[in-house]
């Protein structure tokens, strides 16, 4: 009994804990979040990667120099243009340029050469009005970011067609990238409002949930996904048919974060801080709404971070399969489909291209993912 | 002690947990957490509840909030708006009740959502029972860090940024917001530091005395129950084994249980020989009670009615004065108190 009796009278007012760090100590949980993914440097200059990307395919139609269509037959599987500053005498021009191609055909293979002919000098001209287009389907204009005034630019060479590969990437990206999304989105509304029911009520509710899962997650998805490819209309365009296809895939694929988000709130539902609410009289809606998803949010957050690249892969793969989009639509996909074989790897190498965006978009996505994950707990210890 | 009036009547209080096995989920027995409990508590009492760990005194605590719903029994609450059945109410109906009464939790770290300031921690039983607007809200709240001992410009901090003894006081002045009659305190002061502990235990106890509050103070520590209680309640696998005034209970038990539990606190005195009557083996399975006296297999003055029989609760007490044991040799024993501190 000493330990009590003997203590004088606590300080009414504890000493002050040290203004200094006020900063930190009226940080909020997105502050403390954005501070902890800060340090993580990779997952910043994936983030940055990620911008860039996007914003190549948001303004895919302004930053391609050519109509992704357009055929060139007198350049068909031509290299990669160099971009110059210096021509072949030594002279030095601030505006770059590139020299044309010289085409040769060997009589006997009938194999196509490239040699670069230094008297066809093109200069580059940026802001340049190119073909026309409508920009996001919407205003006519025919203003690119980059152009030439005659000959052609073919930054990263051409198809067997003879069309732009720097033009085809970009507009590859801008389905690659979002054609998921939605799908992403609709799994995780789904995921987070059956786990939501199935977690905080439980009961028969919760069972008949489970056992739901189960069944969905032992369906194979590649016969799947080549049953739906088929029973969708044939009539409808290759875009739509993929983007049904991502839908009714996504109606399964909420089945991770159900569970995800069913055990957050079976565990969540015990923690002294939302009995405190309940006994503070807070409502159902409030505590759910206010105490348990803002606790998990952050981790829902990262794992659809970490979900879009293998919607990015899934996309690529089955399109390379031939089993997603194909031909007269774009995507990263698509274009690998037209690098399938041996010739094309050992002849044009720059036709793999498509495939080194999708590894750095992916890569870029896990870092990101991955970063925000490590942040998303900032109370971890 | 003096008992003005009843504030909180338990009567025989049930909590039983169903154990479930297999595909179907069939019940397949039951932990009786709780298993007929009563006891009152006295406007303005403190009523110490202590017990060794899994004898279902942080299960009642939590019945009477309703926290959890009880099994069965009758939690009579003398509420400001007469009497009320606190286990026949349905959630909604709660609601206005719970400003009466409220909790403090024993971890100052999972009690607080770490994700709200502490202005809108404290503020939650104003918005949510009282309905205060923001403004007022925050005024109550600055009065009731100040009462607590905290800075009021601290309210826009996060619980991170504070200490675990600080953490308490948050709750303590969430629990208090609405000027509650009686407050449960589970294990308020059992996971913080000594020196802590003794600051919080000196604020609980001087605002029970400046705000006439009722505590229920659960606790393991007897050395912490003797200095707060009025009265403490002794429990035994979901049962009481002893009630009795403070002074009387530690000076003269009346059960061999209480009697092990005193011999087991610890004395600050090396010298100190230990005696023989330590408690031995383990709290007895509530799911697999043993017949009879469910204290028997550990009790060295067991006999064999005490395997056949379960001893009543009974006032043995002497001079007028009630001090209930469910022993059936309360009158005869001769057991080893402790000299009050």
């Amino acid at each position: 009994m000493d330990r009590l009796s003997n203590n004088p009278d606590y300080e009414l007012l504890e000493e002050d804990i040290g203004t200094e760090d006020e900063a930190v100590y009226v940080a909020s949980q997105w502050r403390l979040i954005w501070w902890k993914f800060r340090r993580h440097r990779l997952a910043v200059a994936s983030g940055i990667v990620l911008l860039i990307i996007y914003t190549l395919a948001i303004f895919c139609e302004f930053i391609s120099p050519y109509d992704p269509t357009a055929r060139n037959v007198m350049l068909t599987h031509a290299p990669p243009q160099r971009l110059r500053f210096v021509d072949s005498e030594g002279n030095f021009s601030l505006r770059p340029f590139v020299y044309g191609y010289k085409r040769e055909i060997d009589p006997n293979t009938l194999r196509r050469t490239y040699s670069i002919d230094t008297s066809q000098k093109y200069p580059i001209y940026f802001l340049h009005r190119g073909t026309p287009y409508k920009f996001w389907g919407v205003w006519e204009t025919d203003l690119h970011l980059f152009g030439v005034q005659d000959g052609y630019v073919h930054l990263l060479g051409t198809d067997r067609l003879g069309r732009d590969m720097l033009s085809r990437i970009l507009y590859g990206a801008r389905i690659s990238t979002s054609i998921g999304l939605v799908g992403v989105a609709l799994s995780f509304v789904l995921g987070v409002i059956i786990g939501g029911f199935s977690g905080y009520f439980g009961g028969w509710f919760d069972s008949i949930v489970q056992r739901l899962i189960e069944i969905l997650r032992s369906i194979p998805t590649i016969p799947l996904w080549m049953g739906l490819s088929a029973a969708l209309p044939p009539h409808w365009p290759q875009v739509r048919v993929y983007f049904g296809i991502t839908i009714i895939l996504s109606l399964i694929g909420w089945t991770q974060l159900a569970r995800v988000v069913r055990s957050r709130f079976l565990s969540l539902r015990d923690e002294d801080f939302v009995t405190a609410a309940r006994l503070c009289g807070a409502s159902r809606f409030r505590i759910v709404v206010r105490h348990m998803v803002p606790s998990f949010l952050s981790y829902i957050i990262a794992s659809i971070t970490l979900a879009i690249p293998s919607m990015i892969l899934g996309e690529t793969s089955l399109s390379f399969l031939g089993l997603g989009l194909q031909a007269p639509a774009i995507s990263w996909g698509v274009l690998l489909q037209e690098a399938q074989n041996v010739r094309t790897i050992a002849l044009s190498p720059w036709l793999l291209l498509p495939g080194v965006m999708v590894f750095i978009t992916v890569l870029a996505f896990n870092f990101f993912g991955d970063g925000l994950r490590d942040a998303a707990d900032p109370y971890a210890r | 002690m003096k008992r003005e009036s009843v504030l909180l009547e338990v009567k025989d209080l049930v909590k039983h947990f169903p154990i479930r096995k297999g595909f179907l989920k069939r019940v397949v027995g039951q932990v009786k957490a709780v298993d007929g409990v009563s006891f009152t508590i006295g406007e303005g009492e403190v009523l110490g509840l202590v017990g060794e760990s899994g004898c279902g005194k942080t299960t009642v605590g939590r019945c009477i909030l309703r926290a959890i719903d009880p099994t069965s029994g009758q939690l009579v609450f003398y509420s400001n708006n007469g009497l009320v059945d606190l286990a026949a109410l349905s959630e909604d109906q709660l609601r206005p009740l719970r400003a009466e009464m409220q909790m403090i939790f024993q971890d100052p770290y999972s009690s607080l959502n770490p994700r709200m300031t502490t202005k809108d921690i404290i503020a939650e039983p104003l918005v949510c029972i009282a309905g205060m607007k923001k403004k007022e809200a925050e005024e109550r709240v600055a009065e009731l860090m100040r009462l607590v001992g905290l800075r009021p410009e601290y309210m826009r901090r996060y619980p991170h940024a504070f200490s675990g003894g600080q953490r308490q006081r948050i709750g303590i002045a969430r629990a208090l917001a609405l000027n509650p009659r009686l407050i449960v305190c589970d294990e308020s002061v059992s996971a913080l530091d000594v020196s802590i502990q003794a600051q919080i235990l000196n604020l609980l106890q001087d605002l029970q005395e400046q705000l006439h509050l009722t505590y229920l103070f659960i606790s393991h520590d007897l050395s912490v129950v003797e200095h707060i209680s009025d009265r403490v309640a002794v429990m035994y696998v979901g049962k009481l084994v002893e009630v009795a005034d403070t002074e009387e209970l530690y000076s003269q038990p009346r059960h061999p249980y209480t009697e092990r539990l005193l011999a087991a606190v610890p004395v600050a005195d090396p010298k100190v020989k230990r005696g023989r009557h330590q408690l031995k083996g383990e709290v007895a399975d509530p799911a697999n009670p043993p017949p009879g006296c469910l204290f028997h297999p550990r009790c060295s003055y067991a006999q064999d009615i005490c395997a056949a029989k379960q001893p009543e609760l009974q006032n043995v007490g002497k001079d007028g004065k009630e001090h209930f044991v469910a022993c059936h040799f309360a009158r005869e024993l001769e057991l080893q108190g402790v000299q009050a501190g």
